[in-house]
This record gives structure tokens, C-alpha cells and sequence, in this order.
């Protein structure tokens, strides 16, 4: 990490240069947006990690039918903290490590708003993994209800499920804790001269997260407490004995969970509209466009909900409106789409990894996005609805979609962060591996839930056993070529080449044209005088 | 070249898949058995198409800057980057595409819901883990028996080898007859089940304290399967549904044995037994 | 007044807010009740009122099916018809039968669930032992009353409505049992 060199990048006589404490306190403490964002990166790879480690289990078990490693138990357990590490440990944390080092960067600010706040809603989430993981070493194991923990399943969970409940709470706090300070830094402390519509699109994407964020994490936080109260202290929210409904959970839940899915992919989409114009060295194509479709889809994100319960029995009329206002999310995320491939057309393409990853999140995304619309056609989705169709839609919106466009994210802004370039044939060798290996385990997954196969079953009948073969030796392949990913990154911190002051030619935003490379640990301490 | 290797793979596994023999590789819907199934075929047909003909057109874009806009082969970038006709263009024929996609289906959406008028009334119980089934309404009336996955212990742990419907089997099916509309009643005696038969397009989730209903109309003789999918424990995956579709006769037949059988069991007609009663009666069977 | 004063005083008005807020959530308790009483929404266990239109609506007849559960309760529960024939406007009696097997006293509470659900508002009870927990003797058999009437304003295309009745045990604080 480079950020420990202080090179004094700022040219004026202030003599405060200090460079950082060293040793294990120094990421105790730091309250620098910098180390943060590294801390939060680096927490991702390693919950990412276990959350792989997870998913190889579940796909080993699933290779052929029968039981043969695992438990059917055990199995529901893997698959409910598969969901929840990847989603709330891994996705999720990545994207607010690229916020907090490029969103004061980008908007010429000297830190967050909130510098020790920053501090706490990062070290929020190493206890709550914890929490997440003991739950396998409780009486019980970890709760098997599915990362989507309907009640009244939950009731009956041991105490893994309150562990579980815990840590969604510390993990939605730290969430809100950042988003606040996101918003309040973006809102306050922009350069003089850069105006909300001359900022990069990657800080409008976080500003409109950070609302959503803010907006539903409460709402989790209700459903869970919910489940809580209804195991220990004799409520009967989700319990038709006392006056209460199993379907209320879900509405709450999944009221949380629709907009949950896109502050999973917005700031994905920031990434890209930073990417693609940088490799095609041209500015992005309908800027003002962009801006109106992310908040379009935000606004729309909530009335949506109940397409994930179309089959509960709800009055034809809710599925017809939901139904209709989720079609009509297809037409910003079609604009933002088009306005992607306009920004390279006509363009001088060149394709270094981070522009290799974020074609295939644009290619492999739309396709998710279409299987989206698929599933909401209520008649389609009767059949389609708990079924691997299911599975398979949402890794290719939130792998092949947000963990792409991370990886892109990654490779692009390294040097910047580290002052030296990654091996650009390894990356690209990562890049042909992962979207060969990851369409293996999951378009196949299409024909399995087409064909009729549940959701959330650790074994199967026999018509189900060839895809689901293809679809674990894509998984196994999958996980290695992960390795080589964090080969390339240590391989780059500690020994690769030094990186040119500008190493993209096309890229233009305030981090590569105001700052050198790498960042030094305090930029922007004046801000930059913008034409 | 990027993604384009994903076309002809798919074309290669679709090959595969319509050749595979005598046990054929399920990728699609399973050939449907009602009126309603062909009907969600059929709307998935259209949407398919229709998606599939607009990524073509939107990545063939995309691939064709990526080949003709090099700048390896010296291709200079040009300016422009807003062009307002153009996204009102690109909002409203997507738009217009959704109506479009909308029209047909909300007949289906409508037509699916309208459980009215059905021949026999069926409540399907979902418990953990198996099904009880009471013929509520209909000839068949008062038969009632509990429905749990026959599959030997032995083939699952695969000290023996699988058979033909491995995990898709039950002691005593669900009888149908042919052509009638049947009403399913759901409900669930502990947590949330989700009772489905692909071949009919049916699917209703079976929620603890509550009724829901849907309907489906077998047009076809045969024996159709489904599986639970409302993740519902522990043995989520082995409480399979089996619906036996048979001729008008052969159901007066089935009723009559069911009736005898009933009687000769002390069963009073019209009673309902709590699950405690009922699930030992399923284990004792 | 300086910066440290300012701070003090958002910090108390803020700290009574956050008080307050968690006030209104113990005040949402006796809230809720008044709110529903109010509305009309807690239709489940309201006793409705003879119907001031006695108007029997002799166009149309209306199928109810009746279907009991024993959730979890040692008690054998059923009606005693499965299902009859009425005019909406029509006043109608059913009896449901419960024998509690077990050997000792058994408290339940019924709550009904109707198919199609938007059904339950035109099915008016002016009787029912739903309103009331039962508590049954060892080995006791008991026949109970519902009296409904349809209300004449039902969508003209429901023309079934499924009616079940689900006993669950009352077993102190918790309904989990």
C-alpha cells in the first residue's frame, strides 16, 4: 500500500506532514478515507473467501444427486450464510471500499465528512461477520431458513438465528453510518466549481445508494426484531394464532430487499460509466440521461417488492401492478445500457482488463437483466418462481453484474492506490477464466429451473444430474481462478512496475488529473480551482 | 472474440440436450398437461423471442465498435456524447415494447386467479415434511389421506441404485379426473410450503393459518410430479407431489375403493383430524 | 452564543426526540388497538351487527365451503357439513364439532382464513366461537354455532367462498406451543 509513503503531493509550505502511525493501531485508529477503503477491500476479499468457500461446498454436494457430503441440515445452513456473507460481507462492503477512496478524490474533498464515524462503520463489520460465522459453532449450527429468513421457519431455528439476527443489526448500522456520512460528504464538500452535475457519475450512483440505503436498512432491521420478538418474548407478528401473518414478514422483508438489490448494482453501474468512457476515450454518452435514469430506478425500486412473492396469494389486481412497475424498470436500466454502448461507439477502444471486465459485466448483466423480465411476468413466473431460473437471474445481475464491475473497479484504480500496475496478461488470463468458468455454473442454471428444479434442495431427481454436474465443475473452476485474482493483487502491491503518472489515457476525472500516482496519503487538503 | 463464444455454446448445448437419449436432458418446460401450462409456454415463447431479438440488435452494437472502433486498428475517437432525440427515442420504444410484452399476459394473469366454478374442491395441507390431502367439495368428497416421498432411505444414501422417479415418488397419490377443473385449497400446519405440478402451471404457496387457492384442469391421462418449493427445513427437498390423472371411470372407480377403504378404518365422514393424529396415522401406514 | 452552547442545545433537543420516538413506541400499543377499532379493521373477530338490510338477494346463490384445522391441538375438529347453499342477505347456521382427546384441559383459540381472501368482509358473523377462546374438559365433545349472513354487496364473480377455521392452543404468553 503506498498510502504508508507520504510523498508530499500538495504544493504549498503547511508543514502538518505526518505521516501515518505504523503497526496494528495505525488500522485500529486510522480515520484516513484511504485506509479505510483498504480496510473495507480487503474485509470483502476475505469474507468473499468464505462465501466462495461456501458455495463449493453447496455445489459439491449438488454434483451428483444423492447425499453424499453433507447433511440436508447442514446443507440449508451453507446456503442461508452463503446468501448472507456474500451479500451484507462481501458486495456490499466492496463498493464502500471504492467510495470512500475515490469519492473524496473525485470531488476534490480532503476526507469524509465523518472521519471517525468512518472508522466505526468499518470496524462494525469484522464483528459481525464473526457473529455471522459462530453461528455454525452454536447448539443447532447457523440458521437454515435462506438468506431471506422467512418467518415461521425462523421461530424454529436454535440460537444460531438470534447471532444471525445480530449481526444483520450491526451490519445495517454500519451501513446507515456510512451512507449518512456518503450523502453529507458528497452534499457538502465538493470543490468549488464542481456542481452536482459536473460530478463523476460513480459519486451520483453513491449519493442515490446512500439514500436507498438509508431508506431500507431500518426496514430490515424492523423485519428481524420482528423475528426476534416473535421467538423470545411472545409476539405473534408472523403467527396467524395471535392475529398475525407469515406473509407480513415478507412484505416487510422483501420492501427491504428489492431496493437492497440495487444499491447492490448502482454503484456497479458508477463503476462502469467511469470505465468505459476512460477505454473508449470518449465521455460518456447523455450524461444528464444517466443521472435521471439511476434515480428513476432508485425511485421505482420501491414498488416493486412483491414480484418476489407473486405466488402467495395475493388479489390480481397487486399482481398486476406489480407486475407492470416492474417491467417498467427495464426501460431507465435499458436507457443506462444504451447509453453505455453509445459512449463506445465511434469511439478508440482499447481493452486492458478493467475495460475487459466491464464489457462482460455490460454483455452479462443486460442478460440477467432480461431473465429479470422474464421473471416478472406473473403467468412465467408461477412456473419459474423457487426455482434455479431464480438462482441462476440474480448471480448473473449480482456476480457477472456488481462483482464484475468490481473487479474492473479494482484493476482500474490500483494503480492509484498502490503507484504500480498489475500484470496486465495475468489480469486478463483472470478476467478469460472467471466469464468462461462463472457462465458454466450458471447459464445451465436456466435450464434447470426451466425444467422444474426447486431452489434450496440438496439433492435431486434424475433428470436434473447433467447440468447440475457442468454447473459444479464451473463452480470448482470458478473458485481457482479467484486465486490467481489475489495472486495478481499481492504481486502488484509488492512488486509491480511503477505506474506512469497517467495510466489511462482516456480517464479524466479529478484522481488522475489532479493527483499524482500514487495518491499521496492527504489530498485535496486546498481544494482544486476547477475550470 | 468476448461473449460471442456464449451463442454457439448455447447452440451446442441445445443440440445436446435434443439429442440426448433415453433419459433426455431436461432444459426446457416439461411438455404441458393443461390448457394453462401451454398457455405460460407460449407467453415465454414470446418473450424469449422478442429479448433474445433485441440483445442481438443492442450487442451487435457493441461488438462491432469493439471490432471496427480500435484503436489499435488507428481508429480516432469522435465527440459527441448527448443527443436528446435519441434517449427519447431509446425510453419510449422500450416502453412501447413493455406494453406490448403486457397486453396478452394480463389475460393469463386474470384467467390463472379465477378459481370459480371448479368441478372438485382439493385442501392440501403442507406439513414437515409431506402433504395431506382432504377432497373437500366434488365427488370424492371426505376422502382424506397424507401424501409422503416413498423413496427408499437406501437409494438417497446410494447404497442402492436410483429408480426411474427418484425423489418424484409417493405412498398414496393425489386422483384426478380428466378434463375437470380442480380447485386447490392450500394451507400449511407449521411453516411455509409451496405446493407446484409444472405440467399444470400450478403453484400456490401453503401458508400456516391461511387458505389460498388456485386451479388447474388436466387435459391429460398420465401421472404428473412437483416438488415443495417453499424452503420448509430440513427435508424441504423430499416431500414430493405426485397427481395421478385417470378417466372419468377410473376416478368413480378410485373414489369407490377410497370410500370402502375409509369405512373399514372408522372414519367418520367429515372429520378433520389435528396433524398430531394425522402424521401418526401416516407413519403407522 | 458560542459553538460548544449551540452543540449543547441540538444535542438536548435531539436527546428529547429520540425519547420521544421511543415513547411512541410503547404509547403504538394502546394506539393500535383504538386505530383498528376505529377503522374497522380488525375484522377478524368482529361481531357484526344484524344486518339492517334484511333483504334477501334471491338472484344469486353463494357456495361456502367449510374446512377445520386442528393446528397443533390434541382435538378432533370438523364441521358438520362440508358445505351448503345461500342467498347473500340470508341469515345461515352451521355447526362445527371439537372433542378434545387429551386427558386434560385444552384452551384454544379459533381464527379464520377465507378463499378468495377479499370474501371475509362480506362474510359477516353475528355469532361464532371464534370471538371467544374454548376450553374444553378431558374427553370433552362440544358443538358450537357460526351465524353468518353474506353480505349482498359481494363481487358478483365470487360466487364460493371457502371458510376454515384454524384452532390454535393457547398456551400462556408465546403461540408458538
Amino acid at each position: 500500500m503506498s498510502a504508508v509513503i507520504d510523498s508530499h503531493g500538495h504544493a504549498h509550505g503547511h508543514d502538518h506532514h505526518h505521516g501515518p502511525r505504523g503497526g496494528i493501531m495505525r488500522w485500529v485508529t486510522t480515520t484516513n478515507h484511504k485506509d479505510i477503503g483498504t480496510l473495507y477491500l480487503w474485509f470483502s476479499f476475505i469474507m468473499f473467501s468464505i462465501g466462495g468457500l461456501m458455495a463449493v461446498g453447496i455445489r459439491l454436494e449438488l454434483f451428483s444427486p444423492g447425499l453424499q457430503f453433507i447433511d440436508p441440515d447442514f446443507f440449508n445452513q451453507l446456503t442461508t450464510m452463503h446468501g448472507l456473507i456474500m451479500v451484507f460481507g462481501a458486495i456490499m462492503p466492496v463498493f464502500v471500499g471504492f467510495a470512500n477512496w475515490q469519492i473524496p478524490m473525485m470531488i476534490g474533498a480532503p476526507d469524509m465528512a465523518f472521519a471517525r464515524l468512518n472508522n466505526w462503520s468499518f470496524w462494525l463489520l469484522p464483528f459481525a461477520a464473526t457473529l455471522l460465522v459462530l453461528s455454525f459453532f452454536m447448539p443447532g449450527g447457523a440458521p437454515g431458513v435462506g438468506w431471506t429468513m422467512y418467518a415461521p421457519l425462523t421461530v424454529q431455528m436454535g440460537i444460531g438465528m438470534d447471532l444471525t439476527i445480530f449481526a444483520v443489526h450491526i451490519l445495517g448500522m454500519s451501513s446507515i453510518l456510512g451512507s449518512i456520512n456518503i450523502i453529507t460528504t458528497i452534499l457538502n464538500m465538493r470543490a468549488p466549481g464542481m456542481t452536482l452535475m459536473r460530478m463523476p457519475l460513480f459519486v451520483w450512483t453513491w449519493l442515490i445508494t446512500a439514500y436507498l440505503l438509508v431508506a431500507t436498512m431500518p426496514v430490515l432491521a424492523g423485519a428481524v426484531t420482528m423475528t426476534l420478538t416473535d421467538r423470545h418474548f411472545g409476539t405473534t407478528f408472523f403467527n396467524a394464532a395471535g392475529g398475525g401473518d407469515p406473509v407480513l414478514y415478507q412484505h416487510i422483508f422483501w420492501f427491504f430487499g428489492h431496493p437492497e438489490v440495487y444499491i447492490i448494482a448502482l454503484p456497479g453501474f458508477g463503476v462502469i460509466s467511469q470505465v468505459i468512457p476512460a477505454f473508449s476515450r470518449k465521455p460518456l454518452f447523455g450524461y444528464a440521461s444517466m443521472v435521471y435514469a439511476t434515480s428513476a430506478i432508485a425511485i421505482i425500486s420501491f414498488i416493486v417488492w412483491a414480484h418476489h412473492m407473486y405466488t402467495v396469494g395475493m388479489p390480481v389486481t397487486g399482481q398486476l401492478f406489480f407486475m407492470y412497475a416492474t417491467m417498467l424498470v427495464a426501460v431507465p436500466t435499458g436507457v443506462k445500457v444504451f447509453n453505455w454502448v453509445a459512449t463506445m461507439w465511434k469511439g478508440s477502444l482499447s481493452f486492458e482488463t478493467p475495460m475487459l471486465f466491464a464489457l462482460g459485466f455490460l454483455f452479462m448483466f443486460t442478460l440477467g437483466g432480461f431473465t429479470g423480465l422474464v421473471l416478472s411476468i406473473v403467468p412465467v413466473d408461477i412456473q419459474l418462481h423457487d426455482t434455479y431460473y431464480v438462482v441462476a437471474h440474480f448471480h448473473y445481475v449480482m456476480v457477472a453484474g456488481a462483482l464484475f464491475a468490481a473487479f474492473s473497479g479494482i484493476y482500474f484504480w490500483i494503480p492509484k492506490w498502490t503507484g504500480r500496475m498489475y500484470d496486465e496478461k495475468l489480469g486478463q488470463i483472470h478476467f478469460w477464466l472467471t466469464l468462461v468458468f462463472f457462465n458454466m455454473i450458471f447459464f445451465v442454471q436456466h435450464f434447470l429451473g426451466l425444467a422444474g428444479m426447486p431452489r434450496r434442495i440438496p439433492d435431486y431427481a434424475l433428470m436434473f444430474e447433467t447440468w447440475n454436474a457442468i454447473s459444479s465443475i464451473g463452480a470448482f473452476g470458478m473458485g481457482l481462478a479467484q486465486l490467481l485474482f489475489l495472486y495478481i493483487v499481492v504481486k502488484c502491491i509488492r512488486s509491480g512496475e511503477p505506474a506512469p503518472q497517467q495510466p489511462w489515457e482516456g480517464a479524466d476525472s479529478l484522481e488522475w488529473t489532479h493527483l499524482p500516482t500514487p495518491a499521496p496519503y492527504h489530498t485535496f487538503e486546498t481544494p482544486p480551482v476547477l475550470k | 472474440m468476448r461473449g460471442k463464444r456464449v451463442i454457439p455454446v448455447l447452440a451446442g448445448l441445445a443440440g445436446l440436450a435434443a439429442s440426448g437419449g433415453a433419459h433426455a436432458i431436461a432444459w426446457y418446460f416439461q411438455t404441458p398437461a393443461s390448457r394453462m401450462a401451454q398457455d405460460i409456454d407460449m407467453l415465454h415463447q414470446y418473450v424469449m423471442w422478442l429479448i433474445i431479438v433485441i440483445f442481438i440488435g443492442v450487442f451487435g452494437f457493441m461488438f462491432w465498435a469493439c471490432y471496427a472502433h480500435r484503436k489499435s486498428i488507428g481508429h480516432k475517437a469522435e465527440e459527441f456524447h448527448e443527443n436528446t432525440t435519441v434517449e427519447i427515442l431509446w425510453t419510449l420504444i422500450p416502453a412501447i415494447i413493455l406494453v406490448v410484452i403486457a397486453w396478452p399476459v394480463t389475460k393469463v394473469v386474470i384467467a390463472q386467479k379465477d378459481t370459480t366454478a371448479a368441478d372438485i374442491t382439493v385442501k392440501v395441507t403442507g406439513y414437515q415434511w409431506k402433504w395431506g390431502y382432504d377432497y373437500l367439495k366434488g365427488e370424492g368428497e371426505g376422502i382424506r389421506f397424507v401424501s409422503t416421498i416413498s423413496t427408499p432411505r437406501d437409494q438417497i444414501e446410494g447404497s442402492a441404485p436410483k429408480g426411474e422417479h427418484y425423489l418424484l415418488e409417493v405412498d398414496n397419490e393425489m386422483v384426478v379426473p380428466v378434463g375437470k377443473k380442480i380447485r386447490v385449497i392450500t394451507t400449511a400446519a407449521d411453516v411455509v410450503h409451496s405446493w407446484w405440478i409444472p405440467a399444470f402451471g400450478a403453484k400456490q404457496d401453503a401458508i400456516p393459518g391461511f387458505l389460498r387457492d388456485t386451479w388447474f384442469r388436466p387435459e391429460q391421462i398420465g401421472t404428473f410430479r412437483g416438488q415443495c418449493t417453499e424452503l420448509c427445513g430440513k427435508e424441504h427437498g423430499f416431500m414430493p407431489i405426485v397427481v395421478r390423472v385417470v378417466s372419468q371411470d377410473d376416478y368413480s372407480k378410485w373414489v369407490g375403493q377410497q370410500e370402502k377403504a375409509s369405512a373399514a378404518a372408522g372414519d367418520r365422514p367429515g372429520e378433520m383430524r389435528g396433524a398430531q393424529e394425522l402424521v401418526a396415522r401416516g407413519e403407522a401406514k | 452564543m458560542t459553538l460548544r452552547e449551540e452543540n449543547l442545545r441540538l444535542s438536548r433537543r435531539l436527546a428529547i426526540v429520540a425519547l420521544g420516538m421511543f415513547g411512541f413506541g410503547f404509547a403504538l400499543v394502546p394506539f393500535y388497538d383504538q386505530i383498528c377499532a376505529a377503522l374497522g379493521v380488525n375484522s377478524i373477530v368482529k361481531r357484526s351487527e344484524a344486518p339492517r338490510n334484511t333483504q334477501i338477494d334471491a338472484s344469486r346463490t353463494v357456495t361456502i365451503e367449510l374446512d377445520a384445522n386442528a393446528h397443533d391441538l390434541p382435538w378432533r375438529f370438523r364441521p358438520l357439513v362440508n358445505h351448503l347453499t345461500v342467498h347473500p342477505g340470508e341469515l345461515a347456521t352451521v355447526e362445527y364439532e371439537i372433542v378434545n382427546l387429551r386427558g386434560a384441559p385444552v384452551t384454544g383459540q379459533a381464527v379464520p382464513s377465507y378463499g378468495p381472501q377479499r370474501a371475509g368482509e362480506y362474510f359477516q358473523k353475528l355469532e361464532c366461537f371464534c370471538f371467544t377462546q374454548q376450553t374444553l374438559a378431558p374427553g370433552e365433545t362440544r358443538r358450537m354455532p357460526v351465524v353468518f349472513v353474506i353480505d349482498p354487496g359481494l363481487p358478483k364473480d365470487v360466487n364460493t367462498i371457502a371458510v376454515s377455521y384454524t384452532f390454535f392452543e393457547v398456551a400462556g404468553r408465546g403461540g408458538k406451543s
